[in-house]
């Protein structure tokens, strides 16, 4: 078995987090319910004839992706492996409009090829003529999750020595607003925004100074709140690690009614650090790819800034963090990563 | 890994314990197999959608209307199952019974679907009523493409490990790869692996604009094939790791005994003249099974009757095999392509070729493709079967091949 380190992460999200050195310095408040990226100049990274056709989630994945190779000095990866939770709802709205506009007659195939839930990795694998291993994951909050376990898979079983890995979901233009809709009716619904973003990862088997290891990733599809501890219980001790060993506790907190499953959880880590980001880059189903981001980075700059500080002081240095996140009580991820 | 030897003891089989498939062919494996063996094809004229292009389009529907699917399946009236979600709980569960699973939670179980549409059959009938239509509005939350198996996992009790793969037309085959992998790792004990797609207008039109449609029956592998025609379907397989399945005293249906996944990496829709993609798909599976091209006794190939597929896979099995092309044949003409699920059906029906050793015929056939001169089988033929090759090839370049072994 190898062990699997994260060699670059990247985020193009709703803060400035992509072209920039620091971390998180200035934050930007978001006053709406839903909140787009921060995009980036997408020609410096892709072609103007691709990016034409390109719907805003492909080239935030297409330019993270590439940033993050670039960073991890990789020109190939051995397997390129995406999530999405609503994949590329922009060109399925477009194309499902014109049909009911124009009653299926007249329609052009662009933006239904592009409407795949695929897209990404595939426009990825074909701007890199890159004929690796490539899978797309599309399981509501587990869509990121279920990339980062399979990327993960490959590097500590040796199928592959590099991984370019990541999670993008775009807001689109109508069907969100009756997501938020729905959440609105709600009691208890969520009280951060709605958001989208890309943050992908080039993991590896390669270690070097200070790199962040993903000592281990786990996914539940259901579990009760009694469930859950225990299952954390366990995870925590499979992976040898006491609740105290654990430097800070990143949780997908986003205000809603299931919070308490966070707040059960945080009882584990009573002294630890406890983070949250998802008033920070909105929710979405690949929301938790931002989270992974931050964490790396706390780990890497050894520095919390004070939006991310949920409970507890940042006092000591961190060298484990340990990632929950669920979705509307179902859905839950344990990543625990640790800095070499 | 140094001792090779013993890494071969330590990593278990896959064996598939179990199957579960409802097709335009039939609603179990019982009536698929009797189809296949009778040459009946389940292609027609659309029923269950309202479309303009009723009279330009033949498809592949699965007999059963939501209302009859939802019966069978004892759902309450205000459930907010998309068809595909239906369909996919349907053969999943036919699966888990084959199987003879009792207890699903006495074995460490994941669940590992695959789907395109999702719930797109009720979002295009209900996208501009959802703000005012309060009745409808359930299944807002049933659009993404991971409810689908959210229900079947929680119907199914699995609460573990649960995915859906979305990888257009090869998604299931990479279910079952996933799945392999799991079991192969030990972080499963037990997996069920497949996919469900819904026929639904939104594809109908995609492929129509994409001009790749036909009119007629498909044929496959023709030198005169003029396009595909959609279907849709849901199956599923139960992987188990071998020791377990011996353990438990199950017969084993047949082994998955390798797998690869790659890309063409050529354009978003097309595939390559050189059929690069399949090539290494194949190419891999073959290494991952530790077999050689002559080890293969039958290919289900991908063949969807596109001008564009079967060329470029004909080329592809050409460049692995050479002049000895095994028996191979696209059993498309009978289900219609049915997308995410195409690579579970395909997958069942190759269980089949095993357990009946027959190849199971490419109707519609009549004249090779000038190119290749590969003549597929055209009646079903009795032969002795050890290894299974199955083809399935999307848009976004995405290749995965299969191979299944004689149990």
């Amino acid at each position: 078995m190898k062990n699997c380190y994260i060699h670059s992460a990247v985020s193009i999200s709703t803060q400035n987090t992509f072209e920039t050195k620091g971390f998180l310095t200035e934050i930007v408040e978001h006053s709406t319910k839903k909140i787009e990226a921060i995009h980036p100049n997408y020609k410096n990274f892709i072609s103007p004839s691709s990016l034409r056709r390109m719907a805003t989630g492909v080239k935030m994945g297409v330019a993270a992706s590439s940033k993050a190779l670039e960073i991890a000095n990789l020109p190939q990866p051995e397997a390129i492996i995406t999530g999405t939770g609503m994949g590329c709802i922009e060109d399925t709205e477009k194309f499902l409009n014109s049909i009911i506009a124009n009653k299926e007659k007249f329609l052009t195939p662009t933006s239904f090829i592009q409407s795949t839930h695929n897209t990404v990795a595939a426009q990825i694998a074909l701007g890199l003529k890159c004929k690796v291993y490539n899978n797309t994951y599309v399981h509501g909050g587990l869509s990121f999750e279920s990339a980062l376990l399979d990327a993960h898979m490959h590097i500590i079983q040796d199928e592959a020595k590099n991984v370019l890995v990541g999670g993008v979901d775009e807001l689109g233009n109508e069907f969100i607003d009756h997501v938020m809709m729905m959440e609105n009716n709600t009691e208890n619904g969520l009280k951060v925004p709605f958001g989208e973003g890309a943050s992908f990862f080039v993991l590896s088997s390669d270690k070097f100074e200070n790199c962040i290891k993903i000592k281990a990733i786990e996914t539940i599809s259901s579990a009760s709140k009694e469930g859950l501890i225990l299952r954390l219980k366990l995870f925590l001790s499979q992976n040898n690690i006491g609740p105290k060993t654990i430097d800070a506790f990143v949780t997908g907190q986003n205000g809603d009614g299931f919070d308490t499953y966070y707040d059960k959880a945080s009882t584990l880590f009573p002294e630890t650090l406890n983070l949250h980001y998802k008033h920070l880059s909105g929710e979405f189903y690949t929301a938790s790819s931002f989270g992974l981001f931050i964490a790396t980075q706390v780990l890497k700059h050894q520095t919390v800034p004070k939006s991310l500080i949920n409970q507890g002081e940042f006092t000591k240095p961190i060298k484990t963090v340990l990632l929950y996140n669920q979705f509307k009580g179902r859905d839950h991820s344990f990543i625990l990563l640790e800095r070499q | 890994m140094p001792n090779t030897e013993l890494n071969k003891i330590k990593t278990p089989r896959v064996a598939i314990t179990g199957m579960g498939i409802i097709s335009a062919i039939g609603n179990s494996v019982e009536s698929n197999k009797k189809a296949l063996f009778a040459s009946e094809n389940g292609i027609g004229n659309i029923t269950l959608i309202n479309t303009i292009h009723l009279d330009a389009i033949k498809v592949g529907e699965v007999k059963l209307s939501n209302e009859a699917l939802i019966s069978a399946l004892q759902l309450s009236e205000n459930n907010n199952f998309s068809r595909t979600a239906l369909l996919g709980l349907f053969a999943a569960k036919a699966a888990v019974k084959n199987s003879g699973i009792k207890d699903i939670s006495a074995y460490k179980t994941g669940l590992i679907s695959a789907t395109t549409v999702g719930g797109m059959d009720k979002t295009e009938l209900y996208l501009k009523q959802f703000e005012s239509n309060p009745k409808i509005q359930k299944y807002i939350a049933s659009h993404h493409a991971g409810d689908s198996t959210q229900k079947i996992a929680d119907a199914l009790g699995i609460i573990d490990f649960v995915t859906t793969i979305s990888t257009a037309c090869s998604s299931a085959t990479n279910a079952i790869m996933l799945g392999a992998r799991f079991i192969k790792s030990g972080k499963l004990d037990r997996v069920i692996v497949g996919g469900t797609d819904a026929l639904s207008k939104f594809t109908i039109n995609g492929f129509k604009t994409l001009m790749i449609q036909s009119e007629e029956l498909c044929k496959p592998f023709d030198a005169n094939r003029n396009g595909l025609n959609l279907g849709e379907a849901a199956a599923y397989l139960v992987l188990e790791s071998e020791q377990i399945a011996i353990k438990e005293n199950k017969p084993i249906l047949a082994y998955v005994s390798g797998y690869a996944n790659a890309n063409d990496a050529f354009h978003q829709t097309a595939s390559s003249h050189n059929g690069e993609g399949a090539f290494l798909a194949i190419d891999k599976a073959l290494q991952n099974a530790s077999l050689l091209p002559r080890d293969i006794n039958y290919i289900n190939a991908h063949g969807t009757a596109t001008p564009n597929n079967d060329l470029s896979e004909s080329v592809a099995i050409k460049r692995i095999f050479e002049d000895k092309v095994p028996d191979f044949s696209s059993t498309k003409a009978f289900t219609g392509h049915t997308l995410a699920a195409a690579g579970a059906v395909e997958a069942v029906f190759s269980v089949l070729a095993l357990q009946e050793q027959v190849v199971f015929p490419n109707i519609n056939f009549e004249t090779e493709i000038p190119e290749t001169g590969l003549k597929p089988v055209t009646e079903l033929k009795r032969n002795q079967i050890q290894n299974v090759l199955s083809n399935s090839f999307g848009f976004g370049g995405n290749c995965s091949t299969l191979i299944l072994s004689k149990a």
